[in-house]
C-alpha cells in the first residue's frame, strides 16, 4: 500500500443555493464522533471536515434537482451520533457522476418495448434508464411539493415535511406525475446508499466515513491472519482503491 | 453474404466449465477445435488483478463481470395463459459471459449429487408409492448414475483443487466428512479451508440438533496446488470477493485457471471472442448439424462449418439456441409432446439472519465462496418425504463469501430502511450478525418449460426465451419445512435477534430478488427421446453431431449446487465422443 496523498478532487466552485448550502452547513458535526477501528488522528482528516457541496459543480442536474438530491440525502443519511451523513460525504457527487455512467443510461438493462404493466414479482417494467427514473422521479416529486407546501420545492421544507414526503414515497403512496413514486424512491435510496459506501473513487464515502463508523476494513481483501481470531476486534481501519488509509 | 470460415472437427458454442472441458478433451483426442464466446476474453491478468477487480461498486451494481441483459435476455411468466415480461435487471438469477462464463465468477461450492438424487423418481417410487408423486410433477431418473459419474466427480475435484473432507472412501467411512455421501475413491485433493466464525459455530448448532455437520466441498483452494494440467493455484485468503468476482489470487477454480492455460498454448485450439452465435446451421433433414453462424464483433456474419457442434453456453441459452435453430421438438405442455424446453426447475434459497451483541466477532466482511459448513441430515434419503410432506430434500449451511456494504447490510427486523435508526442498526450489525442458509431441491412440472416468446426480441432479432415459471406447493412446504428446521438450529446460537421466513403459502416466484443461479433442464438427458432432449451422453436425440453439455440436462434439481455434476457429466460425454462417437460418428444410444 502507497501511503495516504491528499484527495484530489479540487473542483472549488458554488452549486448550491445559499440557503441550501446554509442548510448543509448547519448539519455539519462540532464534534468528531467516536468511530470503531481507528484512532481520533486518524478520523480527524481534512476531508471529513469538508462540505463537499461548496467545491463540487454537478454536471447532469440542473440547480434545482440538485438541491433536491442534497437534501434528500440528508435526510436519507442524516449526520447524527452514529457517524457521518450522506452529504458531507460526497453522495450527491457520487450520485451526479453516477448519472453520466453506461450504468446509469441503461446499460445493462433490457430496455426494449413494449411496455406492460405486470406483477411486482416480475421486475421493473418501465421505459425510463435510472438517470431519468432520478430525474423525471424528482422533478415531479418537487411539483408535488410545490402544489402541497404553497409554493416550496422539497428542498424547501422542514425536515420533518421532507421525512413525511419520502415515507409516502417509499410506501408508493405519493402519487406522482408520469412516474411510480415507489420505483423513485427505491432507485433514489439505492443510490444514495451506493455513493455511501462505495469507494472514495466514485465521488462519495469521502475520507472512507462509512467504513470508518461500521469498521469495514475496506479494500484490504486478504484475511489470512484474523480467519479464526475471536475474541478481539478486527483491529485494522479501511484502505481504499487507491491505497490511502482511513 | 457470411463470411465463410474453414471446416474445423469440432466448434464449442461458450467458453465457460463445459466449453473449457470440452476444448481441452477433444484437442486431447487430436481434433481441431474452434471455441466461440460473445464476451470478451478474460483472464485473471489483468482483469480480475487487484486492487481494481474488489470495486464493489462496479462489480455488485455495474455487474461488470455478469451477462448484460441489453443484448440478450428472457420473458418470464409464472403460468400459462399470462402474459412473460422481459428479465430486464439482473436479480433472481446471474448468467455469465466472456471467457470462464459464469464459473470465473461463481462462488465454488462443488458437490457430487448424490446416488439417490441421479434416480430421483425411481426413489421416491420405491420408498413412498407411486402415487406420492404428484400427476403433475415430471420428475426423472438421471439416465446416469453414481457409480457412472464417480470417476468424473473425481477427476473434476482435481482439476478444481477442491477442498474438503471425505465422508465415505471406498465404501468405508471417514469421521469429519459428509456420511451419507456416494462413495469415493479417493479423498479431496486439498483438506478443508479454515472456518470463520459462522462456520465454526454451525457445528455447535448441529450437534445440538443431532445432524452431521461437514466442510462444505469448496474449490476454493486451501493451500497451493497444482492440478492434474499442471495449472497452479494459490491459497484463498479470505478477500471476501468471490460471488460476482474473478478471483484475484488463483486460488477460485475456474476454467480460466484450471484449463485455459493449457488450451491457449494448443495450436488446434482457436478462441474467437465477442462472437455471437445465432443459429445451428442443420441440414434439410435436420438431422445434422453442420456448423454455427455466429456474428462478429462488428456485426458480421460469419459462418463456422464442423463436424461436430458442442452446445457449452449458459443453460438457458443452450437451450434457446436449440429452440431457434430447430434441433428436436419444442415441448408442447398441453399437447404434453415435445421434449426441447420440458422440465425447467430452479432452486429454493431462503436465509435465517442472526443478530449478535459486540463480543461476538463475525467479521461477514471476511469471505470465502464456497467454504462453510453444510449438512445433509435433511437431504437424499436421509429426509423422511413421507413425513415431511413433499418431495426432494435440501442443505442448511453457513456460507461467507463476502459482505461489503454495498452489497447491502443485513438489520434486524422492524428497523427502517433509511434515517438515523437505520444507521445505528447497520453500525451494530455490519460485524456482528452472520446468517445460515436453507438450499432445496425444485421438482419439474408438466407446467413448468421453456420456448420462444412470441413479442419480445434480442438485440439481434431472434426471439427471446420464454420461462414459465412458479413455486408448486411442494416446493412452498419444502421451504417452510427446511427453514423451520433452520431456525430452530440458529435457536440454539441464541442471537439477540434473528429473522428469517419460508416462503409464505400462496406466493410467487420473484424475479428481483436473487435467489440462485441454478437454473436447470430445458433440454435434459434420459432414456426415452419422447421425454428428455438428450441422451445418456448429451447428445440430441435429433441431431446426433450436436452435444449440449450443462445443468440443463438436469430432469430436475436437488439440494446442491450444480457445478460438480455439470464438470462430471461434462467429462463424461467427453469420454463417449472420444471413445465411441468419433470411432462410428452418429448415434450413441438406439431406441
Amino acid at each position: 500500500m502507497s501511503e495516504p496523498k491528499a484527495d484530489s478532487t479540487e473542483n472549488a466552485t458554488h452549486p448550491l443555493s445559499r440557503r441550501s448550502l446554509v442548510k448543509g452547513l448547519a448539519l455539519v458535526p462540532l464534534a468528531a464522533v467516536g468511530l470503531p477501528g481507528c484512532s481520533a488522528a486518524a478520523s480527524d482528516t481534512s476531508e471529513s471536515a469538508d462540505t463537499p457541496g461548496e467545491r463540487y459543480t454537478p454536471t447532469f442536474f440542473k440547480a434545482e434537482e440538485w438541491a433536491f438530491i442534497v437534501a434528500a440525502c440528508d435526510r436519507l443519511i442524516p449526520h447524527d451520533e452514529h457517524g457521518p451523513g450522506a452529504v458531507e460525504l460526497g453522495v450527491p457527487e457520487f450520485i451526479d457522476r453516477d448519472m453520466q455512467t453506461p450504468y446509469a443510461s441503461g446499460d445493462i438493462w433490457y430496455m426494449q418495448g413494449p411496455f406492460v404493466e405486470a406483477p411486482p414479482e416480475l421486475g421493473y417494467q418501465g421505459r425510463l434508464t435510472l438517470r431519468d427514473i432520478l430525474r423525471v422521479g424528482l422533478g415531479a416529486a418537487d411539483a408535488h411539493c410545490r402544489r402541497q407546501f404553497d409554493g416550496k420545492t422539497f428542498a424547501a421544507l422542514e425536515p420533518a415535511q421532507q421525512e413525511a414526503v419520502l415515507k409516502s414515497a417509499e410506501s408508493g403512496e405519493l402519487q406522482l406525475e408520469g412516474i411510480s413514486s415507489k420505483v423513485f424512491f427505491a432507485e433514489l435510496l439505492a443510490e444514495v446508499r451506493n455513493g455511501y459506501f462505495s469507494d472514495p473513487v466514485h465521488g462519495g464515502n469521502k475520507g472512507m466515513g462509512s467504513w470508518k463508523m461500521i469498521g469495514y476494513p475496506g479494500m484490504r481483501a486478504d484475511y489470512t491472519d484474523w480467519v479464526e481470531v475471536r475474541d478481539k476486534p478486527y483491529p485494522l481501519p479501511p484502505v481504499d482503491l487507491a491505497g490511502r488509509r482511513g | 453474404m457470411a463470411v465463410m470460415q474453414p471446416k474445423v472437427d469440432a466448434v464449442i458454442v461458450g467458453m465457460g466449465w463445459t466449453g473449457a472441458i470440452m476444448a481441452k478433451e477433444l484437442t486431447d483426442a487430436g481434433l481441431r477445435v474452434v471455441a466461440l464466446e460473445r464476451g470478451p476474453d478474460r483472464d485473471t491478468q489483468p482483469d480480475f488483478a487487484y486492487p481494481k477487480v474488489v470495486d464493489e461498486l462496479e462489480g455488485s451494481v455495474y455487474r461488470k463481470f455478469l451477462q448484460s441483459l441489453s443484448q440478450e435476455t428472457l420473458t418470464i411468466r409464472h403460468k400459462i395463459g399470462d402474459t412473460a415480461v422481459p428479465y430486464r435487471q439482473i436479480g433472481s438469477f446471474k448468467p455469465g459471459t466472456g471467457v470462464g462464463g459464469a464459473g470465473s465468477h461463481w462462488s465454488g461450492c462443488h458437490f457430487r449429487g448424490l446416488p439417490e438424487d441421479l434416480k430421483l423418481r425411481s426413489h421416491v417410487e420405491q420408498r413412498y408409492g407411486r402415487r406420492f408423486i404428484p400427476p403433475e410433477m415430471t420428475i426423472q431418473d438421471f439416465p446416469v448414475t453414481y457409480e457412472d459419474l464417480e470417476p468424473h466427480f473425481d477427476h473434476f475435484e482435481h482439476v478444481c483443487g477442491t477442498s474438503g473432507k471425505a465422508g465415505v472412501l471406498n465404501g468405508v467411512r471417514q469421521e469429519g466428512g459428509n456420511p451419507f455421501e456416494g462413495s469415493r475413491q479417493r479423498d479431496y485433493p486439498l483438506p478443508p479451508n479454515r472456518n470463520y466464525l459462522g462456520a465454526e459455530w454451525f457445528y455447535k448448532a448441529a450437534r445440538e440438533a443431532g445432524y452431521h455437520a461437514y466442510p462444505i466441498p469448496a474449490s476454493n483452494a486451501s493451500g497451493p496446488y497444482v492440478n492434474p494440467y499442471g495449472c497452479q493455484m494459490g491459497p484463498c485468503n479470505f478477500c471476501g470477493f468471490c460471488s460476482d468476482y474473478g478471483c484475484l489470487n488463483y486460488a477460485k477454480a475456474s476454467p480460466n485457471v484450471c484449463i485455459l492455460p493449457v488450451l491457449r498454448l494448443r495450436k488446434d485450439f482457436v478462441l474467437r471472442t465477442n462472437a455471437q452465435v445465432v443459429r445451428v446451421n442443420l441440414d434439410r433433414a435436420r438431422t445434422r448439424a453442420t456448423g454455427v453462424t455466429y456474428l462478429d464483433a462488428q456485426g458480421r456474419e460469419v459462418e463456422q462449418p464442423a463436424d461436430l457442434v458442442l452446445l457449452c453456453a449458459f443453460s438457458l441459452y443452450n437451450v434457446h439456441l436449440m429452440l431457434l435453430s430447430g434441433i428436436g421438438k419444442p415441448y408442447d405442455p398441453v399437447a404434453n409432446t415435445g421434449t426441447v424446453g420440458r422440465n425447467y426447475s430452479y432452486q429454493g434459497k431462503s436465509a435465517v439472519e442472526m443478530f449478535f451483541g459486540e463480543d461476538v466477532q463475525a467479521n461477514g466482511f471476511i469471505g470465502i465462496g464456497g467454504g462453510g459448513t453444510t449438512m445433509d441430515d435433511l437431504n437424499g434419503k436421509q429426509l423422511d418425504n413421507g413425513k415431511a410432506g413433499f418431495v426432494g430434500g435440501g442443505i442448511i449451511w453457513a456460507r461467507q463469501p463476502g459482505a461489503g456494504p454495498v452489497r447491502g447490510i443485513a438489520v434486524p427486523p422492524g428497523t427502517p430502511g433509511w434515517g438515523s435508526a437505520w444507521k445505528r442498526a447497520i453500525k451494530e450489525s455490519f460485524r456482528h450478525s452472520f446468517y445460515y442458509e436453507v438450499q432445496g431441491a425444485c421438482m419439474s412440472y408438466r407446467s413448468h418449460y421453456l420456448d420462444l416468446d412470441p413479442t419480445y426480441k434480442d438485440a439481434f432479432g431472434r426471439p427471446l426465451l420464454r420461462m414459465t415459471f412458479d413455486w408448486h406447493e411442494n416446493e412452498i412446504k419444502a421451504s417452510q419445512f427446511l427453514t423451520g428446521k433452520a431456525l430452530d438450529m440458529c435457536k440454539t446460537l441464541k442471537p439477540k435477534a434473528m429473522s428469517g421466513e419460508g416462503w409464505k403459502t400462496g406466493s410467487h416466484y420473484n424475479v428481483t430478488i436473487y435467489q440462485s443461479t441454478h437454473t436447470c433442464g430445458g433440454a435434459v438427458m434420459g432414456d426415452d427421446p419422447r421425454t428428455s432432449a438428450l441422451n445418456r451422453y448429451l447428445q440430441s436425440w435429433d441431431v446426433p453431431n450436436v452435444f449440449a453439455p450443462g445443468a440443463n440436462a438436469f430432469p430436475q434439481n436437488n439440494g446442491y449446487n450444480p457445478t460438480g455434476i455439470v464438470g462430471a457429466l461434462t467429462y463424461w460425454a467427453a469420454k463417449a465422443i472420444r471413445e465411441q462417437y468419433l470411432k462410428t460418428p452418429g448415434a450413441l444410444v438406439h431406441t
